[in-house]
């Protein structure tokens, strides 16, 4: 019996040992708009840097941002940019020197099946007018050349990134006080919202461009005229010329300074998602920043590189 | 000159009863068969879709952003680590409670209350579990999303259900059977120790698989409590961050379709239904063995 306790004492005491070992760790986690990026960062970092540990999350932006303010993660994923109550919940915590860094430029698709020979272009206001609570529910409720058909209405879960932005473009940004519908079919699984709208002829529905890339049959996507009367397509030049407004973002990390000093590790995955952003983003499905913006991110982390 | 054969035929109601007692024959077959036919519908469906990236490679290699590279190592390294932990920290919890209530709690209002609490926990759902789990095991004993704060919470979820089963287990003991172990002078801690546990494990061990397969399907606390997807390297303490095969899985769906993650997710569910298969093959080796003694 006291054999087992001694060894039971030596076990644990090995344990506690080794956690020490754990300090230079590199946290991430946040948006999962952008887990695909940092999953591929992470990916490659570990490869070219051995016994590098680099780990990574997707709790959603907001969860993030709560993580990163208690100091939990060192690199909080997002896919809009931090709000002023999260700044103060960091400041708060002693957090005070956050630094905002752009990964990635994503555009959100609005879509409808590929059955629906009269939807092709759709203004702000036709599309707020469709997703706002009270709104349309037939498609002549939003132009009203169009059919008398029951619109079904598919959209991200309001815990995504993709719904936040949607809201605040479209819905909020064009009547202050709109709020989102609530009566269609709302998933965090765009697979779902996909299949729905590629089986449903009144369907129509959005999500991210990275993900209509790659489940792109059986889906068209729709034009969007952003208020100065010409149609312009989802793709990547649109996004990345700007032109395909406003449904397209900019995607971020959030670090510490602190941590760009003194930690060699934060600094090196921070670095080497810029360095390897022109390969790895659009691999994932989004499109990368053009050179001058690019200068512009490398430019924060100068004063730190060695 | 052969008999009359004289036939007997039920009439009136009691032919309808027997009618009834036929057709309920085939009732109750028919609702064993659509549990059945989905289960095995699912499981032809999963390994249908999964076998072809069943390869060693698979088991070895880490996450990627491929899904053709991507593996379950970290994830099958971090799922034994917790489950493992969890059990050691449950198991001793969880029997000496039931040995308690059912052998040497006094009868009280005290012990109803106990009772009643336990049965109200093992139906709370998991999320619940995870959200106490990142509050006291995370944040405020500050173990961080460690292998240790991912196993405190599993036991705390696991243990009212084991605690119900092993209760079941020992109240099928005979009463006889004490009496007899107290009537030749054995103490009472003795006969618990060489009549009732013996009787009562095979019951118990059914209770802990069940259990234990629950925590090694768990996703959503795990999640809650902030375990990583994305884990390039091996588990080696109690006191790291970690990962599982069903956040592997629950990752692997929600990719897009086309990307050939589905595969991959189809091929860890065949993975994680082999382990916990496995541990209800020990369970019933182990039971078998303690029937026979």
């Amino acid at each position: 019996m006291t054999r087992i306790a001694v060894l039971a004492a030596l076990v644990l005491l090995g344990l506690l040992a080794a956690c020490s070992f754990d300090d230079e760790t590199v946290r991430i986690d946040g948006s999962s708009t952008v887990f695909p990026i940092a999953e591929a960062v992470a990916e490659e970092f570990t490869l070219a840097n051995k016994g590098a540990r680099v780990n990574v999350g997707f709790s959603g932006t907001g969860a993030g941002f709560e993580k990163f303010c208690r100091g939990e993660t060192q690199i909080s994923n997002a896919s809009r940019p931090i709000r002023d109550s999260e700044i103060e919940d960091c400041a708060a915590n002693g957090i005070d020197d956050i630094v905002e860094i752009q990964v990635a430029i994503d555009a959100l698709t609005v879509l409808v099946n590929p059955n629906n020979d009269f939807v092709d272009c759709m203004t702000v206001d036709e599309l707020h007018t469709a997703f706002t609570n009270g709104g349309a529910s037939t498609w002549s409720d939003i132009r009203p050349e169009w059919p008398d058909d029951k619109i079904i209405f598919y959209y991200p879960g309001t815990d995504s990134g993709t719904f936040d932005y949607f809201f605040e473009t479209i819905v909020e940004g064009v009547d202050e006080n709109a709020t989102h519908r609530g009566d269609g079919t709302a998933s965090e699984d765009d697979n779902v919202l996909a299949l729905g709208i590629e089986h449903d002829q009144n369907a129509i529905g959005y999500f991210g461009f990275a993900f209509f890339r790659e489940a792109s049959e059986g889906l068209k996507a729709v034009a969007v005229d952003g208020g100065d009367g010409v149609c312009v397509e989802p793709s990547f030049d649109t996004a990345l010329d700007g032109s395909y407004a406003p449904l397209s973002r900019p995607l971020f990390i959030y670090t510490r300074e602190s941590f760009l000093r003194d930690r060699p590790e934060v600094l090196a995955v921070v670095n080497f998602y810029l360095e390897s952003s022109d390969t790895l983003v659009p691999e994932v499905g989004y499109v990368s920043m053009p050179p001058e913006l690019l200068d512009e991110q490398f430019r924060k982390l100068k004063q730190f590189l060695p | 000159m052969a008999a009359p054969v004289i036939i007997l035929r039920a009439t009136g109601r009691v032919a309808r009863r027997q009618a009834l007692s036929r057709g309920s024959r085939w009732v109750l077959l028919a609702a064993s068969l659509v549990g059945v036919g989905v289960l095995a519908y699912l499981a032809y469906d999963t390994i249908d879709t999964g076998a072809s990236r069943l390869t060693w490679d698979f088991l070895t290699s880490y996450p990627s952003r491929f899904a053709e590279r991507a593996g379950l190592r970290s994830s099958i390294i971090g799922t034994v680590w917790v489950l493992g932990a969890t059990i050691v920290l449950a198991l001793p919890v969880a029997i000496g409670t039931a040995i308690w209530i059912e052998e040497f709690a006094p009868k009280n209002p005290l012990l109803t209350v106990v009772k009643l609490n336990l049965a109200n926990l093992a139906g709370v759902p998991s999320i619940i579990y995870g959200i106490l789990g990142l509050a006291v095991f995370v944040r405020f004993a500050s173990l961080g999303p460690s292998i240790l704060a991912g196993a405190l919470t599993l036991a705390a979820m696991i243990i009212p259900m084991t605690v119900i089963a092993a209760q079941e287990a020992i109240r099928q003991v005979p009463q006889s059977l004490r009496d007899g172990s107290l009537a030749l002078g054995a103490t009472h801690w003795q006969t618990v120790r060489h009549h009732v546990l013996p009787q009562a494990l095979p019951g118990i061990m059914t209770g802990i698989i069940l259990a234990v397969s629950r925590a090694a399907g768990e996703t959503a606390a795990l999640i809650m409590l902030g375990a990583f997807t994305f884990i390039a390297w091996d588990n080696t303490n109690l006191f790291e961050d970690f990962t599982t095969v069903p956040i592997q899985i629950y990752n692997w769906t929600v990719r897009p379709r086309q990307q050939g993650f589905q595969v991959n997710a189809s091929a860890a569910i065949i993975v994680l239904m082999a382990a916990v298969l496995t541990l209800n093959l020990i369970a019933a080796v182990i039971r078998e063995r303690f029937r026979h003694e």
